[in-house]
C-alpha cells in the first residue's frame, strides 16, 4: 500500500503541476530567482576565496643570508621551516641564482651591471622565501626567526636580515581586508539567502492558499493529512527541479559573459570554474531546490489541514 | 446510530449556532432538517462530520463521542460518511472520474476497484458521458450529481446532503431528490437539510424543524424507514 500511495501522490502532484500552468510557471520563476541568488552567492564566494588566495600568494617573508653562509646550513634551516605546520612552502634561492636574477632585473641598466662586475665576486648571499598557509601566521613565523627561539639562536650568524618588518604593515592590512571580506561575504550570503528563501516560501504559501478550499474538501471526503499534503509536496519539489534546470543552464551564458567582459579584473576564470564545478554546484543547488520546495509546501499546507 | 445529547454551540463571536439540541437518528432513516437560513441546520450536520465541535453536550456516533476521536479516527469516520454540499465542493483540477477516484484512493481502495467502480457510479447518476470533463465544464445539476456520486462511492453509512438543491432548477432538484431516495432505499441513512418547503414535501421522510438554533419540531410519523 505504501508504494501505491507514493505512486498516487506523485502522479497527483505531477498532474496538479501541469494543470495549474500559470501558477506553476510563476512559482518556478520565483524559485528560479531564489536558486539563482544562491548560485550567484556560491560563485561570489568562490571568486572571493580565489582573490584572497591570490593576494596571499603575493605575500611572503624573505630571509637573506650572509655571503659566507654555508649552503648546507641554509638548507638545514629550510628543512626546519618546512616542517612547521603554519608554513606552506619554503623556496631557496642560491647566491648564484640571486646574482643572475639581479642581472636580469637590471639588463638595461649598464652602470649597475658595470659596478657589479667591478666588485669582482658575488656580493649576494643566498635567500629563502617563506609562504604561510594563512597570512595571519607570518608574525609567528617571523618571531621564530628573529626572537629568542632555538632556531633564531642557531642561525643568527648566517641570517643577515629578514624583511618581515618592511612587509608587516602590508600584511596586517591584507589580514584586515581578508577578514573583512570574509565577514561581509558571509553576512551578505546569509542575508540574501534568507530573503530569497522567504520569498520562495511566501510564493508556495500563496499557491497553497489558493487551494485551501480544495484541501478542506479532500479532508472531508476522508483523505488523511499526509495524503492531502503529499501532492503539494511533490508540486513543491517540481518547482525546485524545474527552477534548478533553468538556473543551471542560465548560468552557462551568464558566467561566460561575465568572464569575457570583466575576466581580466578577476583572479579566476569564472566560466571555467562554473563548468568544472557543474556537478558539485548542480548537486548542491538541486538539493536546495528540492528541499526548499518540499519544505515550503509541507509547512504551508499544514495550516489548512485542520478541518 | 447518531445521538445529539443536549448539544449547544456558541461561536467565538458570541453568536449562538445550536441551543440544547436533543436528537436521535437511527440507521436507514431519511431525515429532512428544515428551517430558514441561520436556523442551525448546517451546524447540526457539521457536528457529525467532526467539522464543528459542540461547546456543550455530546454528539455520539455508534455510542462513541465524536469529540473524543483522534485525527486518524476522524479521518476513518469521514470515510463512513458521504457529504454533499450546496456549492458542490468538487476538486476543480480533477475530472469527474478523478473526483470520484480521489475519494476511493483516500479510502485506500485498489486501482482495480477504482477502475471497476467509478464508471459504474457515474452511470448511476447518468454522467457516464461526462467522465473526463472538469467541474467547470458541467452544469449545476451535473455537478451536484457528481458530488452525490463521490459521496456514495465508498458506500457510506450516512449521506449528509446540506442544501443540495439550493443552486438547482426544478428539474435538477427533482432528479437529485430521486437519487437521494434511491440511495436511502438501498439502506444508507440520509440527512438532508433544506429551507425549501417544496423539497420537504416531495420527500416522505421524518422532518426535523429548526429555528434560531433550536429544534422546534420532530415529525417522525410519516417516514421512518424500516
Amino acid at each position: 500500500m505504501f508504494w501505491v500511495t507514493i505512486k498516487r501522490v506523485s502522479k497527483s502532484g505531477w498532474i496538479n503541476f501541469k494543470r495549474n500552468g500559470l501558477v506553476s510557471s510563476a512559482s518556478v520563476l520565483v524559485t528560479t530567482i531564489t536558486l539563482s541568488v544562491i548560485t550567484a552567492l556560491f560563485l561570489f564566494n568562490a571568486s572571493l576565496s580565489s582573490m584572497i588566495v591570490s593576494l596571499q600568494d603575493k605575500v611572503d617573508i624573505a630571509v637573506y643570508f650572509t655571503i659566507d653562509a654555508p649552503e648546507e646550513k641554509i638548507l638545514a634551516l629550510k628543512d626546519t621551516l618546512q616542517n612547521i605546520p603554519e608554513v606552506k612552502s619554503v623556496e631557496y634561492v642560491s647566491a648564484d641564482e640571486e646574482v643572475l636574477a639581479f642581472r636580469d632585473r637590471h639588463a638595461d641598466d649598464y652602470l649597475t651591471l658595470q659596478a657589479l662586475d667591478e666588485l669582482g665576486g658575488n656580493p649576494f648571499g643566498g635567500s629563502i622565501r617563506i609562504k604561510a598557509k594563512d597570512s595571519a601566521q607570518y608574525e609567528s613565523i617571523a618571531s621564530l626567526l628573529e626572537g629568542d627561539s632555538q632556531v633564531a639562536r642557531d642561525n643568527s650568524q648566517i641570517i643577515e636580515r629578514i624583511n618581515f618588518a618592511q612587509n608587516k604593515v602590508v600584511i596586517e592590512r591584507l589580514n584586515m581586508l581578508i577578514d573583512g571580506s570574509r565577514k561581509a561575504g558571509g553576512a551578505t550570503t546569509l542575508i540574501l539567502a534568507i530573503i530569497s528563501i522567504i520569498i520562495m516560501y511566501t510564493t508556495v504559501r500563496l499557491t497553497i492558499y489558493m487551494s485551501r478550499e480544495e484541501i478542506g474538501v479532500m479532508r472531508l471526503v476522508g483523505a488523511s493529512s499526509s495524503y492531502v499534503r503529499g501532492p503539494f509536496v511533490v508540486e513543491g519539489m517540481l518547482y525546485g527541479f524545474f527552477a534548478w534546470l533553468i538556473t543551471l543552464l542560465m548560468f552557462l551564458p551568464i558566467t561566460y559573459i561575465i568572464t569575457r567582459q570583466i575576466g581580466s579584473l578577476m583572479s579566476m576564470n569564472l566560466y571555467q570554474y562554473y563548468v568544472s564545478h557543474l556537478f558539485s554546484i548542480g548537486s548542491l543547488v538541486l538539493l536546495v531546490g528540492l528541499v526548499l520546495g518540499a519544505l515550503s509546501s509541507f509547512l504551508a499546507a499544514r495550516r489548512y489541514l485542520n478541518v | 446510530m447518531i445521538q445529539f445529547v443536549n448539544v449547544s454551540k456558541v461561536f467565538p463571536n458570541g453568536a449562538i449556532g445550536i441551543e440544547h439540541a436533543n436528537l436521535g437518528i437511527e440507521k436507514g432513516e431519511f431525515v429532512t432538517v428544515v428551517g430558514p437560513s441561520g436556523a442551525g441546520k448546517t451546524t447540526l450536520t457539521r457536528f457529525i462530520s467532526g467539522e464543528e465541535s459542540p461547546t456543550e453536550g455530546t454528539v455520539l456516533y455508534d455510542n462513541v463521542d465524536i469529540q473524543s476521536f483522534s485525527g486518524a479516527e476522524l479521518t476513518a469516520l469521514r470515510r463512513r460518511i458521504g457529504t454533499v454540499f450546496q456549492d458542490f465542493r468538487l476538486l476543480p483540477n480533477k475530472t469527474a472520474y478523478e473526483n470520484i477516484a480521489f475519494a476511493m484512493e483516500a479510502a485506500g481502495k485498489s486501482d482495480e476497484e477504482i477502475i471497476s467502480d467509478v464508471p459504474h457510479v457515474l452511470q448511476l447518476v447518468d454522467l457516464q458521458d461526462r467522465m473526463y470533463h472538469f467541474p467547470n465544464q458541467l452544469s449545476g445539476g451535473e455537478k451536484q450529481r457528481l458530488a452525490i456520486a463521490r459521496a456514495i462511492i465508498n458506500q457510506p453509512e450516512i449521506l449528509i446532503a446540506d442544501e443540495p438543491t439550493g443552486n438547482l432548477d426544478h428539474a435538477n432538484t427533482a432528479e437529485v431528490i430521486h437519487i437521494l431516495k434511491k440511495i436511502n432505499d438501498l439502506g444508507t441513512t440520509v440527512i438532508l437539510t433544506t429551507h425549501d418547503r417544496q423539497v420537504m414535501d416531495a420527500i416522505p421522510s421524518r422532518v426535523v424543524t429548526m429555528e434560531r438554533g433550536l429544534i422546534v419540531g420532530d415529525d417522525k410519523k410519516p417516514s421512518i424507514k424500516v
